[in-house]
């Protein structure tokens, strides 16, 4: 996982999967009501990003994931945690 | 839309055990299916449990499921199939050196499925046993066929799928009860000329998942417990992440044993678990939906059968030429997955 995450690459990464613009792809945006994501397209992001950023969100953890700032809280955490490491 | 971005495995990911396949080849010769002429829609279930039809179609791509009637028995159905398949290939249950049943729903402990089929085809002799293996059941039993035709141990088996999962349906729980659906599919699998049938496979389980999707009391053991009603439950999230990544991490494999690029892939016959699965997985592979046999929104989840249910559907509307690459893969309780790459004979 690269030291520094770059914004531009979940917004594509997201986009890719959720079928909409990288611009839509905002930290403010909600899943399921700005993003139109169900719970399985959340699954299926989830997936994608745990496969490009080799982390692993638990299942707990799912259910908190409101925004997409909820998401990208999570990597620069997971982020930090690696470069403490 | 296809995904374009390369598909990474994960650092922990668990190593894939593939193999090319060697000796004498073989080949799926026939399929054979059946299903209960018993219909429940969508809107059927609307007026048993909190559910609709919108929720199920939007999640599962269901809109129909087969339900046996009370007191079927999944060897009626497993016999309808394999007569079926029989009589596909222009062969007789005399010709067969061994049949296997895949099921996760016998009629009971004992006898196997495979010795009453044997039974009620009048084929004694034959080396007959059932294979639990889950959803992936059917895929286990073509790979034990394919390696005892290739050690010259056998030259025509028969390998069944067939389940009544609507016994162990609990209709108060909307996640599991509108996925599932009862049926039977049956292949017979003869040897093949040099270069055609089954080239490659990739098959394998991790136990750690076992509780990922269970069938009764797991930790006392359903027998032991007494369970008196098992009840099939499933943690949802955990087995779409789990499926999504093993048809794609099966499909880069099976391709690379035989030396067949992903492009190459004419048909995907997948298990019919959910249509999002199978969608999700199609855009990560690179295959459009046009080269994926999907019936699950005629049959739901038959477990075993539903490779043999999809495939039959293909072969009939003409989808499988001969010399195209066919992909079949599942994955199941256990955890189990298993995958072939096939060049239709």
């Amino acid at each position: 996982m690269a030291t520094q995450l770059d914004f531009k690459e979940l917004q594509d990464l997201a986009a890719e999967i959720l079928g909409i613009e990288p611009d839509q792809v905002q930290l403010d945006k909600s899943f399921a009501k700005d993003l139109a994501a169900d719970s399985l397209d959340l699954v299926e992001l989830i997936a994608a990003v745990e496969d490009k950023y080799d982390v692993e969100l638990p299942e707990a953890e799912l259910e908190q994931m409101k925004v997409i700032g909820d998401l990208w809280k999570f990597l620069e955490q997971k982020t930090a945690e690696r470069l403490e490491a | 839309m296809a995904i374009t971005s390369a598909y990474r495995t994960r650092s922990d990911a668990l190593p894939l055990r593939s193999f090319k396949a060697k000796g004498r080849p073989s080949a799926i010769a026939s399929v054979g299916v059946y299903a209960p002429e018993k219909i429940i829609t969508n809107f059927d279930l609307e007026k048993m449990m909190d559910t609709s039809d919108k929720w199920i179609t939007e999640r599962t791509g269901i809109h129909r499921r087969h339900i046996a009637e009370p007191g079927t028995t999944t060897l009626q159905l497993a016999t309808k199939a394999a007569r079926s398949a029989l009589d596909a290939a222009g062969i007789t249950a005399k010709d067969l050196d061994m049949i296997l049943v895949g099921t996760s729903s016998p009629d009971g402990p004992f006898p196997s499925i495979a010795c009453r089929i044997q039974d009620e085809l009048d084929a004694p002799g034959a080396v007959a046993w059932d294979t639990l293996a889950a959803c992936t059941s059917f895929m286990y039993g073509l790979s034990i066929a394919d390696s005892f035709i290739a050690t010259e141990r056998a030259d025509t088996v028969l390998v069944v799928g067939a389940e009544v999962l609507s016994r162990y349906l609990n209709y108060s729980d909307r996640g599991t009860a509108v996925i599932f659906g009862d049926g039977a599919g049956a292949a017979v699998v003869k040897t093949a000329p040099k270069g055609a049938g089954f080239l490659s496979w990739c098959l394998g389980s991790d136990g750690r998942g076992y509780a990922q999707v269970t069938c009764g009391n797991i930790e006392k053991g359903a027998y032991a417990a007494k369970d008196p009603q098992p009840y099939i439950d499933m943690v949802g999230p955990d087995v779409f992440k789990f499926a999504v990544d093993i048809f794609i991490r099966q499909a880069n494999e099976v391709c690379e044993k035989a030396g067949v690029a992903l492009e190459e892939i004419d048909l995907w016959v997948p298990h019919q678990a959910n249509y999002r699965i199978i969608d999700a997985a199609a855009r990560r592979i690179g295959l459009p939906l046009d080269r994926v046999a999907i019936n699950i929104d005629e049959y739901g989840n038959t477990s075993s059968a539903s490779i043999p249910l999809a495939l039959e559907e293909a072969i009939r509307k003409g989808r499988v030429k001969s010399g195209d690459h066919v992909l079949l893969a599942g994955f199941g309780s256990g955890l189990t997955w298993g995958a072939c790459l096939l060049k239709w004979a």
